[in-house]
Protein backbone atom coordinates (compact mmCIF):
# COMPACT_ATOMS: atom_id res chain seq x y z
CA UNK A 1 0.00 0.00 0.00
CA UNK A 2 0.94 3.62 -0.43
CA UNK A 3 1.43 5.76 2.64
CA UNK A 4 2.47 9.37 3.10
CA UNK A 5 4.93 9.34 5.99
CA UNK A 6 6.11 12.73 7.25
CA UNK A 7 5.20 14.16 3.86
CA UNK A 8 7.04 11.52 1.80
CA UNK A 9 5.13 9.03 -0.31
CA UNK A 10 6.29 5.43 0.07
CA UNK A 11 5.19 1.86 -0.53
CA UNK A 12 5.00 -0.65 2.29
CA UNK A 13 3.42 -4.01 3.00
CA UNK A 14 2.85 -3.01 6.66
CA UNK A 15 -0.79 -3.33 7.69
CA UNK A 16 -0.73 -1.66 11.08
CA UNK A 17 0.98 1.42 12.43
CA UNK A 18 3.36 -0.60 14.60
CA UNK A 19 4.31 -2.78 11.60
CA UNK A 20 5.04 0.36 9.61
CA UNK A 21 7.25 1.78 12.38
CA UNK A 22 9.15 -1.50 12.51
CA UNK A 23 9.52 -1.66 8.72
CA UNK A 24 10.89 1.89 8.64
CA UNK A 25 13.22 1.16 11.57
CA UNK A 26 11.69 3.67 13.93
CA UNK A 27 12.41 2.65 17.47
CA UNK A 28 12.43 4.15 20.96
CA UNK A 29 9.83 5.22 23.49
CA UNK A 30 10.02 8.91 22.59
CA UNK A 31 8.02 8.91 19.36
CA UNK A 32 4.55 10.33 18.88
CA UNK A 33 2.35 9.22 16.00
CA UNK A 34 -0.68 10.59 14.20
CA UNK A 35 -2.71 9.23 11.31
CA UNK A 36 -4.77 11.57 9.13
CA UNK A 37 -4.54 14.35 11.69
CA UNK A 38 -5.52 12.26 14.73
CA UNK A 39 -3.18 11.21 17.52
CA UNK A 40 -2.63 7.44 17.76
CA UNK A 41 -1.47 6.54 21.27
CA UNK A 42 1.57 4.34 21.70
CA UNK A 43 -0.61 1.58 23.14
CA UNK A 44 -2.98 1.66 20.13
CA UNK A 45 -0.38 1.39 17.37
CA UNK A 46 -0.49 -2.41 17.13
CA UNK A 47 -4.26 -2.36 16.62
CA UNK A 48 -4.34 0.62 14.32
CA UNK A 49 -4.92 -0.74 10.81
CA UNK A 50 -3.70 1.49 8.01
CA UNK A 51 -5.51 2.30 4.79
CA UNK A 52 -4.10 3.14 1.39
CA UNK A 53 -3.01 6.80 1.13
CA UNK A 54 -3.09 7.33 4.91
CA UNK A 55 -1.08 10.35 6.05
CA UNK A 56 1.19 9.39 8.91
CA UNK A 57 3.19 11.75 11.08
CA UNK A 58 6.03 10.46 13.24
CA UNK A 59 7.43 13.10 15.57
CA UNK A 60 10.30 13.09 17.95
CA UNK A 61 11.65 15.47 20.65
CA UNK A 62 13.65 18.40 19.41
CA UNK A 63 15.16 21.53 20.83
CA UNK A 64 12.76 24.45 21.07
CA UNK A 65 12.27 27.91 22.46
CA UNK B 1 8.31 30.93 45.11
CA UNK B 2 6.84 30.75 41.62
CA UNK B 3 3.79 28.50 41.30
CA UNK B 4 2.61 27.48 37.84
CA UNK B 5 -0.48 25.27 37.69
CA UNK B 6 0.23 24.07 41.22
CA UNK B 7 3.90 23.30 40.57
CA UNK B 8 6.40 25.27 42.60
CA UNK B 9 9.59 26.36 40.88
CA UNK B 10 12.62 27.73 42.69
CA UNK B 11 13.80 29.74 39.69
CA UNK B 12 11.97 32.53 37.89
CA UNK B 13 13.87 31.87 34.70
CA UNK B 14 12.56 29.48 32.08
CA UNK B 15 14.98 28.60 29.34
CA UNK B 16 14.61 27.47 25.74
CA UNK B 17 16.82 24.67 24.43
CA UNK B 18 17.37 25.81 20.83
CA UNK B 19 20.27 27.45 19.01
CA UNK B 20 23.10 26.57 21.41
CA UNK B 21 26.51 25.84 19.88
CA UNK B 22 26.44 22.30 21.33
CA UNK B 23 24.40 20.07 23.67
CA UNK B 24 27.16 20.39 26.29
CA UNK B 25 26.86 24.18 26.24
CA UNK B 26 23.08 23.92 26.55
CA UNK B 27 23.51 21.70 29.61
CA UNK B 28 26.00 24.11 31.16
CA UNK B 29 23.68 27.09 30.51
CA UNK B 30 20.80 25.27 32.23
CA UNK B 31 23.03 24.58 35.24
CA UNK B 32 24.33 28.15 35.42
CA UNK B 33 20.82 29.57 35.12
CA UNK B 34 19.54 27.33 37.90
CA UNK B 35 16.41 27.03 35.79
CA UNK B 36 13.93 24.32 36.71
CA UNK B 37 11.90 24.31 33.48
CA UNK B 38 13.00 24.24 29.85
CA UNK B 39 11.04 24.47 26.63
CA UNK B 40 11.27 21.72 24.04
CA UNK B 41 9.63 20.96 20.72
CA UNK B 42 8.63 18.15 18.37
CA UNK B 43 9.69 17.65 14.79
CA UNK B 44 9.47 15.06 12.07
CA UNK B 45 12.15 12.49 12.67
CA UNK B 46 13.95 10.64 9.92
CA UNK B 47 13.69 6.86 10.03
CA UNK B 48 15.32 5.50 13.14
CA UNK B 49 14.41 8.44 15.33
CA UNK B 50 17.82 8.46 16.97
CA UNK B 51 18.49 12.20 16.87
CA UNK B 52 15.35 12.86 18.84
CA UNK B 53 16.24 10.08 21.20
CA UNK B 54 19.64 11.59 21.95
CA UNK B 55 18.08 14.98 22.63
CA UNK B 56 15.42 13.38 24.84
CA UNK B 57 18.13 11.66 26.86
CA UNK B 58 20.01 14.95 27.32
CA UNK B 59 16.86 16.65 28.62
CA UNK B 60 16.11 13.77 30.98
CA UNK B 61 19.63 13.99 32.39
CA UNK B 62 19.14 17.70 33.16
CA UNK B 63 16.46 16.71 35.67
CA UNK B 64 14.24 19.72 34.96
CA UNK B 65 10.57 20.02 34.05
CA UNK B 66 9.79 20.31 30.36
CA UNK B 67 7.41 22.76 28.76
CA UNK B 68 6.75 21.49 25.23
CA UNK B 69 5.80 24.09 22.65
CA UNK B 70 3.71 24.17 19.50
CA UNK B 71 6.23 26.34 17.66
CA UNK B 72 5.68 26.65 13.94
CA UNK B 73 1.95 25.93 14.09
CA UNK B 74 -0.23 28.34 12.14
CA UNK B 75 -3.70 26.86 12.66
CA UNK B 76 -5.85 25.68 15.55
CA UNK B 77 -5.87 22.08 14.32
CA UNK B 78 -2.08 21.96 13.89
CA UNK B 79 -1.51 23.39 17.35
CA UNK B 80 -4.02 21.07 19.03
CA UNK B 81 -2.61 17.95 17.37
CA UNK B 82 0.98 18.99 18.14
CA UNK B 83 0.02 19.55 21.79
CA UNK B 84 -1.51 16.08 22.00
CA UNK B 85 1.57 14.52 20.40
CA UNK B 86 3.80 16.44 22.82
CA UNK B 87 1.82 15.11 25.78
CA UNK B 88 2.29 11.58 24.44
CA UNK B 89 6.07 12.03 24.21
CA UNK B 90 6.88 14.16 27.24
CA UNK B 91 4.20 12.92 29.63
CA UNK B 92 3.17 16.37 30.84
CA UNK B 93 -0.03 18.39 30.60
CA UNK B 94 2.01 21.57 30.29
CA UNK B 95 1.97 23.12 26.83
CA UNK B 96 3.43 26.38 25.58
CA UNK B 97 0.77 27.24 23.06
CA UNK B 98 2.00 29.14 20.03
CA UNK B 99 -0.17 29.80 17.01
CA UNK B 100 1.78 32.01 14.69
CA UNK B 101 -0.14 34.62 12.71
CA UNK B 102 2.54 36.46 10.79
CA UNK B 103 5.70 35.22 9.08
CA UNK B 104 7.87 38.28 9.61
CA UNK B 105 6.98 39.31 13.14
CA UNK B 106 6.06 35.82 14.38
CA UNK B 107 3.30 37.50 16.28
CA UNK B 108 0.58 35.22 17.57
CA UNK B 109 -2.73 34.75 15.79
CA UNK B 110 -4.64 35.63 18.92
CA UNK B 111 -8.01 34.52 17.55
CA UNK B 112 -6.73 31.03 16.80
CA UNK B 113 -4.79 31.08 20.07
CA UNK B 114 -7.93 31.59 22.15
CA UNK B 115 -9.76 28.84 20.27
CA UNK B 116 -6.89 26.38 20.62
CA UNK B 117 -6.49 27.25 24.30
CA UNK B 118 -10.16 26.50 24.95
CA UNK B 119 -9.94 23.11 23.24
CA UNK B 120 -6.74 22.14 25.03
CA UNK B 121 -7.88 23.33 28.48
CA UNK B 122 -11.00 21.21 27.94
CA UNK B 123 -8.80 18.18 27.34
CA UNK B 124 -6.87 18.61 30.57
CA UNK B 125 -3.91 20.59 29.27
CA UNK B 126 -2.30 23.28 31.39
CA UNK B 127 -1.87 25.96 28.77
CA UNK B 128 0.90 28.58 28.72
CA UNK B 129 -0.25 30.84 25.86
CA UNK B 130 2.31 32.90 23.97
CA UNK B 131 0.29 36.06 23.47
CA UNK B 132 0.57 39.79 22.90
CA UNK B 133 0.18 42.42 25.61
CA UNK B 134 -3.47 43.01 24.62
CA UNK B 135 -5.72 43.06 27.68
CA UNK B 136 -8.88 41.85 25.98
CA UNK B 137 -7.10 38.88 24.45
CA UNK B 138 -5.69 38.12 27.89
CA UNK B 139 -9.22 38.17 29.34
CA UNK B 140 -10.39 35.76 26.65
CA UNK B 141 -7.49 33.43 27.38
CA UNK B 142 -8.41 33.39 31.06
CA UNK B 143 -12.04 32.67 30.08
CA UNK B 144 -10.75 29.83 27.89
CA UNK B 145 -9.13 28.21 30.93
CA UNK B 146 -5.57 29.55 30.95
CA UNK B 147 -4.14 30.09 34.44
CA UNK B 148 -0.82 31.51 33.23
CA UNK B 149 -0.24 34.16 30.56
CA UNK B 150 2.92 34.66 28.54
CA UNK B 151 2.90 38.04 26.80
CA UNK B 152 5.69 39.01 24.46
CA UNK B 153 7.64 42.19 25.15
CA UNK B 154 9.03 42.33 21.59
CA UNK B 155 9.11 39.92 18.61
CA UNK B 156 10.66 36.48 19.14
CA UNK B 157 14.44 36.51 18.77
CA UNK B 158 14.55 40.28 18.21
CA UNK B 159 16.52 40.99 21.41
CA UNK B 160 14.98 44.46 21.43
CA UNK B 161 13.62 44.41 24.97
CA UNK B 162 10.34 45.83 26.30
CA UNK B 163 8.69 47.89 23.56
CA UNK B 164 5.58 48.88 25.49
CA UNK B 165 6.21 49.29 29.19
CA UNK B 166 2.81 50.91 29.73
CA UNK B 167 1.01 47.89 28.29
CA UNK B 168 3.05 45.49 30.44
CA UNK B 169 2.34 47.60 33.50
CA UNK B 170 -1.38 47.67 32.74
CA UNK B 171 -1.46 43.92 32.25
CA UNK B 172 0.25 43.37 35.60
CA UNK B 173 -2.22 45.67 37.34
CA UNK B 174 -5.20 44.06 35.64
CA UNK B 175 -4.24 40.47 36.51
CA UNK B 176 -2.70 40.70 39.98
CA UNK B 177 -3.23 37.01 40.73
CA UNK B 178 -2.35 35.40 37.37
CA UNK B 179 1.26 34.29 36.92
CA UNK B 180 2.63 36.45 34.09
CA UNK B 181 5.74 35.36 32.23
CA UNK B 182 7.40 37.58 29.66
CA UNK B 183 8.07 35.31 26.71
CA UNK B 184 9.98 36.58 23.72
CA UNK B 185 11.92 39.70 22.84
CA UNK B 186 14.32 39.98 25.73
CA UNK B 187 17.92 40.56 24.64
CA UNK B 188 19.84 41.69 27.71
CA UNK B 189 19.80 41.07 31.44
CA UNK B 190 18.70 44.67 32.01
CA UNK B 191 15.56 43.96 29.95
CA UNK B 192 14.78 41.06 32.25
CA UNK B 193 15.36 43.21 35.32
CA UNK B 194 12.98 45.84 33.93
CA UNK B 195 10.07 43.44 33.49
CA UNK B 196 10.73 41.78 36.85
CA UNK B 197 10.70 45.22 38.51
CA UNK B 198 7.24 45.71 36.97
CA UNK B 199 6.14 42.68 38.97
CA UNK B 200 6.24 40.00 36.29
CA UNK B 201 6.54 36.55 37.81
CA UNK B 202 9.11 35.07 35.47
CA UNK B 203 10.94 35.38 32.17
CA UNK B 204 11.27 32.85 29.36
CA UNK B 205 14.48 33.22 27.38
CA UNK B 206 16.22 31.43 24.60
CA UNK B 207 18.06 33.35 21.91
CA UNK B 208 19.45 35.95 24.33
CA UNK B 209 21.30 33.16 26.12
CA UNK B 210 21.95 30.67 23.31
CA UNK B 211 23.22 33.34 20.91
CA UNK B 212 25.57 35.01 23.40
CA UNK B 213 29.33 34.69 22.97
CA UNK B 214 29.42 32.64 26.17
CA UNK B 215 25.93 31.17 26.73
CA UNK B 216 26.66 29.70 30.17
CA UNK B 217 28.02 33.01 31.47
CA UNK B 218 25.03 34.86 29.99
CA UNK B 219 22.66 32.38 31.66
CA UNK B 220 24.29 33.23 34.96
CA UNK B 221 24.02 36.97 34.25
CA UNK B 222 20.32 36.62 33.46
CA UNK B 223 19.69 34.61 36.62
CA UNK B 224 21.18 37.42 38.72
CA UNK B 225 19.29 40.10 36.77
CA UNK B 226 15.98 38.29 37.24
CA UNK B 227 16.61 37.80 40.96
CA UNK B 228 17.57 41.48 41.31
CA UNK B 229 14.43 42.68 39.54
CA UNK B 230 12.21 40.42 41.63
CA UNK B 231 13.85 41.50 44.89
CA UNK B 232 13.43 45.16 43.89
CA UNK B 233 9.74 44.59 43.16
CA UNK B 234 9.23 42.90 46.52
CA UNK B 235 11.24 45.58 48.35
CA UNK B 236 9.14 48.41 46.91
CA UNK B 237 10.79 51.05 44.76
CA UNK B 238 10.62 54.83 44.90
CA UNK B 239 8.61 56.66 42.32
CA UNK B 240 10.73 59.05 40.23
CA UNK B 241 10.31 62.78 40.91
CA UNK B 242 11.44 65.88 39.08
CA UNK B 243 13.13 67.85 41.86
CA UNK B 244 16.14 66.94 44.01
CA UNK B 245 15.72 65.72 47.57
CA UNK B 246 18.78 65.97 49.83
CA UNK B 247 19.79 62.56 51.14
CA UNK B 248 21.87 64.01 54.00
CA UNK B 249 19.69 65.42 56.81
CA UNK B 250 19.65 69.26 56.87
CA UNK B 251 18.68 69.59 60.55
CA UNK B 252 21.68 70.52 62.76
CA UNK B 253 23.74 71.70 59.80
CA UNK B 254 26.50 74.19 60.75
CA UNK B 255 25.98 77.86 59.82
CA UNK B 256 29.24 79.57 58.77
CA UNK B 257 28.05 83.02 57.83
Amino acid sequence: MTYIVNGETLESSAKTLSELLLALEYEGDWLATAVNGELVHRSDRADHRLNDRDRIEILSPMKGG
Amino acid sequence: MLTLYGTELGSRMLLGTARYPSPAILAEAVRQAGTEAVTVSLRRETAGGRQGGAFFELIRELGVRVLPNTAGCHTVSEAVLTAKMAREVFGTNWIKLEVIGHHDTLQPDVFALVEAARILAGEGFEVFPYTTDDLVVAERLIDAGCRVLMPWCAPIGSASGPQNIAALRTMRAHFPDVPLIVDAGIGRPSHATTVMELGYDAVLLNTAVAGAGNPALMASAFAKAIDAGRAAFEAGMLEPRDMAVPSTPVIGKAVFS
